[in-house]
Order: structure tokens, then sequence, then C-alpha cells
């Protein structure tokens, strides 16, 4: 983990958040980062084994409730979340999480026609 | 056109290579029982003089020689020369008990020299080519075997042996190596490591390679192959014999070419001992016929293999034998099922995993348990554990559908695994019987 931390600085990498997965073997880490094509290459060539995926970025009122609102529409889409990323509040009133499903194409449909405003790379501060 | 160093005996006729063998066998008993007090025992005991040995048809009547007698008489009381005319020592790595010495005098180490020439000739080396060794030199046969074959063959040598792989890298770059020669998994090794440093494999004259010293299967090949952009060859030998050289692969790579002329191979049911007919598997048994300072009569090499005689595309007809399934000392036995490690790397391969595993074997409330680490790889990474968890399953089936037992799958990551320089260490049994 500090390898990867270390790989990523030397590269002027910015980590903006990531979440571990423990297997009893090993880990896996994620993590989004701005230049993830570059990321990619540095880390691959320090040894580990990297993967870009695509992930769903959901803003969230940052009130009491506002998780659980996104959560009953996915729910109920029967849209299974394989993980989440939790952002911190960046604007005010606003918090953000990022979640990896199946379909994202599906899913993020889901989503805006619940009301539900899906983020872009440029929302998030880099 | 085909090439071969020695052309009149890679493809004389079989009814020479019988005339050879019944010559050079007849002479070999004779001198044994007459210098080697050890071997003179053995065959009195079986009753057996060097008078009843008139062919090669004769040989089933010799005594076999064990690994045992080789710790028995250790260091020296197989050698049939007195001391003055050995010139030089090597010894097996003595893995699995005492270690086993073998002395050569100047014709044996010429006679080595010419089975390393035929394989490299065979591979399609020449004169002007770079011969980038990686098998350690020293007691181990590998390093000085090929050593020998390369200047044989009138090309360059490069005593680079195993070890500091970065090393190897910049003189594979920079000598402009031809031929590498090392085990596969240090090939396998090092073809990683120049992926990572990101090497450009054009500017690599890299154009065959030269492998053996453990079991690999046709999976691995395909796989070195296609990383190195290379030629991948088989040789197979062991110290006791002579070291590399004892068989070795055509452009065919479907089996090995025995050195006939100073080999004779059969193949033996383990159990009986009866000799088996070509097409059988069973285990490889060798007489030697040429060597002078330790000529083993009917060796047991533990080898599991086949032997054929057709015609082969090369135009050698020298006997092949296949590649080796495994050592018998290397096979498992799980649950009262035989497992050789050699399957589990073809269940690997083909499934996209990477040649680094291990297999551990241990005995849980007087249960066998069978597991296999392997390393992720770029192809069946995965950024959610579920995958994980379907890839395990579909691997664990695959396994044991293939093996009949039940293996667990263990994902490791990159690079966890122990690589070896030398032969790699790929079952750990914790067992204790």
């Amino acid at each position: 983990m500090s390898g990867i931390a270390e790989v990523l600085a030397d590269s002027g990498i910015d980590i903006r958040a990531l979440t571990i997965a423990d297997t009893t073997d090993f880990g896996i880490l994620r993590l989004i980062v701005k230049d993830a094509e570059k990321a990619k290459k540095v880390l691959q060539s320090s040894g580990y084994v990297v993967s870009i995926n695509q992930v769903i970025g959901i803003e969230v009122q940052d009130i009491v409730g506002g998780l659980a609102k996104v959560l009953r529409i996915l729910d109920d889409a029967q849209v299974n979340i394989e993980y989440m990323y939790d952002f911190l509040a960046i604007k005010e009133d606003k918090a953000y999480i990022i979640i990896r499903v199946e379909n994202n194409v599906k899913t993020t449909e889901i989503l805006t026609h619940n009301g539900i405003r899906c983020i872009s790379n440029d929302d998030i501060v880099f | 056109m085909e090439r071969y160093w020695q052309k009149e005996i890679e493809t004389a006729s079989r009814d020479q290579i019988v005339a050879w063998q019944n010559e050079r066998l007849v002479r070999t008993v004779k001198r044994v029982y007459e210098n080697v007090p050890y071997y003179k025992k053995l065959m009195d005991e079986k009753g057996v003089t060097p008078g009843d040995i008139n062919s090669i048809e004769d040989l089933w009547k010799l005594p076999f020689t064990y690994k045992s007698d080789l710790r028995d008489t250790y260091p020296y009381g197989l050698f049939a020369v007195p001391m003055e005319q050995v010139v030089e020592l090597h010894a097996s790595s003595g893995t699995t008990g005492k270690q086993i010495v073998a002395g050569y005098t100047r014709h044996d180490l010429d006679i080595w020299a010419d089975c390393c020439a035929r394989q490299l000739v065979a591979a399609g080396a020449t004169k002007e080519d770079k011969i980038h060794v990686s098998f350690g030199y020293g007691l181990f046969t590998g390093g000085f075997g090929l050593h020998l074959g390369a200047q044989r063959i009138g090309a360059v040598a490069i005593p680079v042996s195993s070890g500091n792989t970065a090393r190897q890298i910049t003189i594979l770059q920079d000598f402009g190596s031809d031929y590498l020669c090392c085990t596969p998994s240090y090939a396998m090794y090092i073809a990683e490591s120049m992926e990572q440093a990101n090497v450009d494999m054009s500017k690599i004259a890299l154009r065959g390679g030269i492998f053996g010293a453990e079991p690999w299967t046709e999976e691995m090949r395909q796989r070195i192959e296609e990383k190195l952009h290379i030629k991948a060859h088989d040789i197979y030998g062991l110290t006791e014999i002579m070291g590399p050289g004892v068989s070795y692969e055509c452009c065919e790579q479907s089996g090995m070419h025995v050195n006939e002329d100073h080999f004779i191979i059969e193949v033996i049911d383990p159990d009986t001992g009866k000799v088996l007919p070509e097409g059988e598997q069973g285990e490889i048994v060798f007489s030697c016929i040429t060597k002078e300072a330790f000529p083993l009569l009917r060796y047991r090499t533990r080898d599991i293999g086949v032997i054929s005689r057709k015609k082969c595309s090369c135009g050698r007809t020298l006997v092949k034998m296949s590649k080796p399934r495994g050592r018998s000392d290397d096979m498992l036995i799980i649950r009262g099922v035989n497992v050789f490690p050699s399957q589990i790397e073809t269940v690997l391969l083909r499934m996209g995993y990477s040649p680094n595993y291990q297999i551990v074997v241990d005995r849980v409330n007087n249960l066998d348990t069978l597991e296999v680490k392997v390393e992720v790889t770029q192809e069946v990474f995965s950024d959610t554990v579920t995958k994980f968890a379907v890839k395990e399953k579909e691997l664990s089936e695959a396994l044991k559908s293939l093996l009949g037992v039940n293996a667990k799958v263990t994902f490791a990551a990159p690079g966890s695994i122990d690589r070896s320089i030398g032969k790699a260490v790929r079952v750990i049994d914790k067992r204790k019987i």
C-alpha cells in the first residue's frame, strides 16, 4: 500500500478517493485519480496489476436521509452495488458518492429519471 | 534445409545405430565388471556375467542402478577409471538426500560437447551466434554443458550463469545474445522482468531458447515463445547420465531425440521392472555406452515418459522421448490420487493464469489437502470481489475435473510467489508421513 502511494506520489498523481477490499490473500485497492491512464502506466511498470473501470459519481443532498433516498431508488430498480466510495462534501449542502455497478448506462438513466444528478470529472476538484 | 552437427550419426540407419549400440554395450559391460567392484557384486548377485551380454537384446538381464546405489557408493564408488584420468567433477543438487558426484574424462567431456552441439544446431544455432548461458555454472551440469556445446560449434559462449536478472537483461540487449539457455521458469521470469522494464523487444536479437532441467508444459512453451519472440527448445539430461544433452529437441518440437550412439533408452514398468513396448508410458531408464569415468548401466531416472520411433520430419533417425511428465519423485499422491505438478500447470496456463504458482499439500484431520496458489495476472484481475469469487470457482472446478481431487485456489499478489533462478520450487508438502 505504501509502495503504491509512493509510486503515485513520485509521478505527481493526486489520489482523490480510495477504498480497499481485503480478500484473505491479497488486497484490491481502488483509487480515483485525475489521470487514470498515467497512473495505470506508472503502477504497471512498478509491477502492479492495474485495470481502469467506469464508475458513477452521484450527488447526494448533505442532509439526514440523503443517502438513503438514493440507495432506495437503486434498490427498487434492483441495481446491485458492487462497492462504493464516499466523498466528503465539496460544495455546501452536497455530498458525493461513487458507485460501481454492472450496467452504468442503465443505472445513470434510472438515477437521472428520479431527479438525482450524476456528476462528471469536472465536478471533482483535482 | 535442416542442419545437423553430426549428420552421419544423427541420420544413421536403424541397423547402424543398433550395431554401434551392440558393440559399445558389450565393451562397456565388460569394462565396468572388471573395474567397478560394486557393479561386479550387483551382477554376480543377479547371476549375470559379461559373457551373457552379447547385444542390446540382452540388456534386460543386467541389474538396474538406483539412486540409492549412488548414495551407497558416494562419492567415487562407481567410477570406472583411476582418478588420474578424471579431469572434471560435477554434482547434482542433492535436494533429495546426499548429492551425486559425476566424473568426466577428457573423452567424456568431448562426447558431452558433441551432444550439446547437436542440440544447438538442431535449434538453428550457427557459429555466428552468441549463446547466452544462464544455467548455473558450478557443480550443476547445466552451465558447463551448454558452454561446451556452444564452443564446439564455434559459436560465442556467454557464461552469464544464473541470477542477477537486471544484468541478464542488460547483456541480452547490449551483447546481442542470439540464444538463451536456462530453466523454463527462469526464462519466464526474465521475460516478465523485461516487460516490466518496458524493454523494446524489437531491439532484442534473441532467436531461440534452450530450456530444461525441470519439467515444463506445452502451454509454458507457448507463453515463453510469445513473450520472448523466440522458438523454445526442450533439452533433457541428468547429472547421473551426463548432464544436458542426453536428448534434445529438433525443429519439430514434438519430443526429444535421444543421443542413442551414447545412451540406450528403455521404458519400463516402474513396479515390475519389465521393459515396455514403444508407445507405452513408463519409467525411463538409461545405460551409458561410451562414457569412461562414470558409466551407469540401466539407471532408473524416475522420469515418466514414452518413446517413439516414428519417422521425424527433421530427418533424424534417433529415437524420440516425450517430454517427461514429471519425475516420479515429483508425483504427489493426494487422497490416493496421483497428481503431477505439470498437470496443474497445464490447467493454469490454459485458463490465462500466470506460470508462477505454488502447490501446497498438507494433511488436516487425516485428510490430504491441496492448495494451488497462483499469482493474479492483468488478464484475470478485476476490481470487484465477486468476479474473483467466480474465477476462483471456475479454476477450482477445472482442476478438480482434470486431477480428480479437490483443490483450493488461492490468488496471490503479483510477484509474491518466489521466483526461481535455478530449478523452480513448485511444491511444498507439509504432510508429515
